[in-house]
């Protein structure tokens, strides 16, 4: 008669499992108050990516505060998940936000959850807005689907147009890792202008998963005398390619990857960092009265330097804010109608933010802005001449 | 009635019971959807649960059934994941039935799978010792690194291949199939709950059907005494293999069955850490114990996202309920106290099936 017994006892573990799941959906009885809108995002706010994660759901944060503040009512909701950075959890971050009534969509922090979950947004019909998936396959996803940031193959570009002016002399070479597609990408297309430009790369090297040392690819860049190394990698790598080069200090040069280096690693001498040019739409140390404004608040809420993060999903909670006003679109109006008028705003209109000024969206869903570099001194980000 | 007393005989008790327990699973969720009580979060998570349980027990097999510890378990999903979501693209092409294109894919998986298992197994299989651990482990990180350098598409000119450098040059009607570090690109969602509950039950009639027969009689001699078995004509290494292939198959199909979900599936997501994630599942449900393995495996995935409330605290809750879980379950008094609660409803059930006898 175990049988019983033990049949017993699974069948009610498994009411328990649907019975803590099955939520009641929302009830209608505020109706006549008017209700917020509920915009989810989703990224990585624990394990190894946090920082891309966790900057994302505090730009967007602060942008809510503020806005909900100015109306004097509570306009906009935020609903943030967790998903590691992985596509799997993505979808189930991305369920249990319409488990909370999303209208609105951030879609993910990262390049490949946010690939997982596009198709998931395009589907229920929602308005999606990545702040930070910077993979150039993301818009063509859907008509429904825009970017906030630059994609991968700009940065390149933008990079080697960059080095070829500002660096005129300079002795150039590339560290890469081969193991992801984000460094794989931005490398590509940072050849591919180097040699429509006339740019020289004197040395490439390249490293892959979990590198036990970068002594290899250093002294590559070293034997050929590269006086810029472009490195279009994360900051978690860079890290360890500058603590490798210790007295040979070239010119370093990073994309958005190389934004977190000064906070985002433990036992990292950031002194190694100065002089580390990056390209990057948003400068801390801008003079700008919203830049000074948003660095503020984000350093007494949080108790660090803001990174270009934080500032594009600062910026596309903005966005959707002014397509909200302009439009006229109310919490109240179903999701295709909200969906319609955003698209509209986005495809016709343009937007003044931290992260650039005149933004515009084609109707593909990407995004037109202006780089900039910056260099760091004394532990901050300084903007280039 | 003698029919069902077999079905509950000590010998077939742990399969009767699996299969009523999917079963009644499969019931109770598709009600929950038909009815409108079940969360997006928890239907969204059916299929990969299905693919994760299905894997599960198929490490079981070599882990618990053949004795011999395998740490590649990822490694073979992601083989059967990328073979099967590959034909699955292609075949959508021609076929328009995407019952068909699923079925099609996950077979494909479980083909692949079980050759690179006879590739792997058969130098390995004949050592005795830790030598299939080492090799399994080697070989997922192996085809993870491999799989994230293989460039594959196809436009009207046929398919077209790179490796480490993406060589292909694509017309603009081309489609990427596997785009190195990127993995699946653009895959089509097609796997459903209902196939992945019947991908579940036919797992469970290979595995029960191989350990309740002559051949898996023989596969268990070989865990507990090798030596005995050899002496008594026992094929070993034959059986080993033949364990260890049906498992690599399993988990080919399992993983073609998950990646048709998703849209993108990248290489990194078959990592070291997802053959261990598998393992735990097997350890904690119990070695040899299919039921175990279900049970653990579904509690194990859904309650990390059941407890998204908990905000930033929900992987350390998650963390002291695993320990809290290993500590009752080897705990004595703990177990005591189990025994005796089960023993409890256990008595209301005896009452209620002699009142059904005596009608």
């Amino acid at each position: 008669m175990k049988t019983f017994k033990k049949l017993a006892v699974v069948l009610f573990a498994m009411m328990l499992l649907v019975g803590c799941s099955s939520k009641t959906p929302a009830s209608d009885d505020t109706a006549g108050d008017e209700k917020a809108f509920v915009i989810g995002g989703s990224g990585p706010t624990t394990g190894d990516y946090a920082q891309y994660g966790l900057a994302v759901q505090h730009g967007a944060e602060i942008a809510v505060a503020e806005i909900n503040a100015a109306e004097g009512k509570e306009l906009l909701a935020l609903a943030f998940e967790d998903d590691k950075s992985d596509p799997e959890i993505a979808v189930n971050a991305f369920n249990a936000l319409m488990d909370k009534n999303m209208q609105i969509s951030l879609l993910a922090t990262t390049s490949g959850a946010c690939s997982a979950v596009a198709p998931m947004v395009q589907d229920e019909g929602l308005f999606g807005l990545t702040p930070s998936g910077s993979n150039p396959a993301i818009p063509t996803v859907g008509s429904n689907i825009f970017q906030m940031c630059f994609t991968d193959p700009n940065q390149g570009k933008a990079s080697a147009d960059y080095i070829k002016a500002a660096f005129p002399d300079a002795v150039v070479g590339v560290i890469y890792q081969n193991s992801t597609d984000y460094s794989k990408g931005v490398y590509k297309t940072f050849v591919d202008e180097a040699a429509v430009i006339g740019l020289n790369i004197a040395a490439e090297a390249s490293f892959g998963d979990n590198a036990a040392s970068y002594a290899d690819q250093v002294d590559a860049m070293k034997n050929a005398g590269c006086t810029v190394v472009f490195l279009p990698i994360y900051y978690t790598e860079a890290a360890g390619i500058l603590t490798q080069a210790g007295d040979y200090k070239p010119t370093w040069f990073g994309v958005d990857g190389m934004d977190g280096i000064l906070s985002g690693v433990e036992n990292f001498d950031t002194s190694l960092a100065e002089g580390v040019y990056l390209l990057t739409p948003f400068s801390a140390t801008a003079t700008d009265a919203k830049t000074k404004n948003f660095v503020e608040t984000y350093e007494k809420n949080y108790g660090e330097t803001p990174n270009q993060f934080a500032a594009d999903s600062y910026d596309a909670v903005y966005a959707i804010y002014n397509a909200i006003k302009d439009q006229g679109l109310t919490s109240d109006m179903s999701v295709s109608d909200i969906t319609a008028g955003l698209i509209e705003w986005f495809t016709s209109k343009s937007f003044d933010g931290i992260t650039g000024t005149s933004v515009t969206w084609d109707v593909s869903g990407e995004v037109s802005k202006a780089p900039m570099a910056v260099v760091i001194q004394n532990g901050e980000y300084v903007l280039a001449e | 009635m003698r029919y069902l007393k077999s079905m509950f005989s000590s010998k077939n008790r742990a399969r009767t019971i699996s299969f009523l327990m999917v079963i009644v699973f499969y019931a109770i969720i598709q009600s929950a959807i038909a009815t409108r009580s079940i969360s997006s979060l928890m239907k969204g998570m059916m299929v990969p649960l299905c693919a994760y349980v299905i894997a599960a027990l198929a490490l079981n097999l070599v882990v618990g059934i053949l004795g011999d510890l395998s740490l590649g378990q990822a490694g073979f999903m992601s083989v059967g994941g990328y073979f099967g979501a590959t034909v699955a693209t292609l075949a959508l092409q021609h076929v328009n039935n995407e019952l068909l294109v699923l079925l099609i894919a996950v077979l494909a998986g479980a083909l692949i799978a079980a050759v690179f298992g006879v590739i792997i197994g058969v130098p390995i299989l004949k050592l005795q010792g830790d030598y299939l651990a080492i090799v399994t482990l080697a070989f997922g990180e192996i085809v993870k690194t491999i799989v994230s350098n293989i460039y594959l598409g196809f436009d009207e000119n046929g398919l077209q291949f790179a490796f480490v450098n993406d060589t292909t040059r694509l017309s603009s009607t081309g489609t990427m199939i596997i785009n190195g570090p990127i993995g699946l690109s653009g895959n089509a969602r097609i796997s459903t709950f209902t196939i992945g509950i019947v991908l579940v039950l036919l797992t469970l009639i290979i595995i029960y059907n191989l350990m309740y027969s002559r051949q898996g009689r023989a596969v268990m001699a070989v865990r507990d005494n090798r030596i005995a078995a050899l002496s008594v004509g026992v094929d070993v290494s034959k059986y080993k293999l033949m364990a260890f292939v049906v498992s690599a198959a399993l988990a080919g199909a399992a993983g073609a069955f998950y990646c048709m979900n998703y849209s993108t599936v990248s290489p990194a997501k078959f990592d070291f850490n997802t053959s261990i994630m598998i393992l735990v599942y097997v350890v904690l449900g119990g070695l040899g114990n299919m039921n175990g393995t279900i049970i653990a495996t579904a509690v194990l995935l859904i309650l990390p996202e059941q407890l998204r409330e908990f905000k930033d605290y929900r992987m350390v809750i998650y963390a002291i309920i695993l320990i809290a879980m290993m500590i009752i379950t080897n705990n004595q008094k703990c177990r005591n106290v189990l025994e005796k609660i089960k023993d409890g409803i256990a008595k209301i059930f005896r009452r209620k099936k002699g009142a059904a006898d005596h009608e």
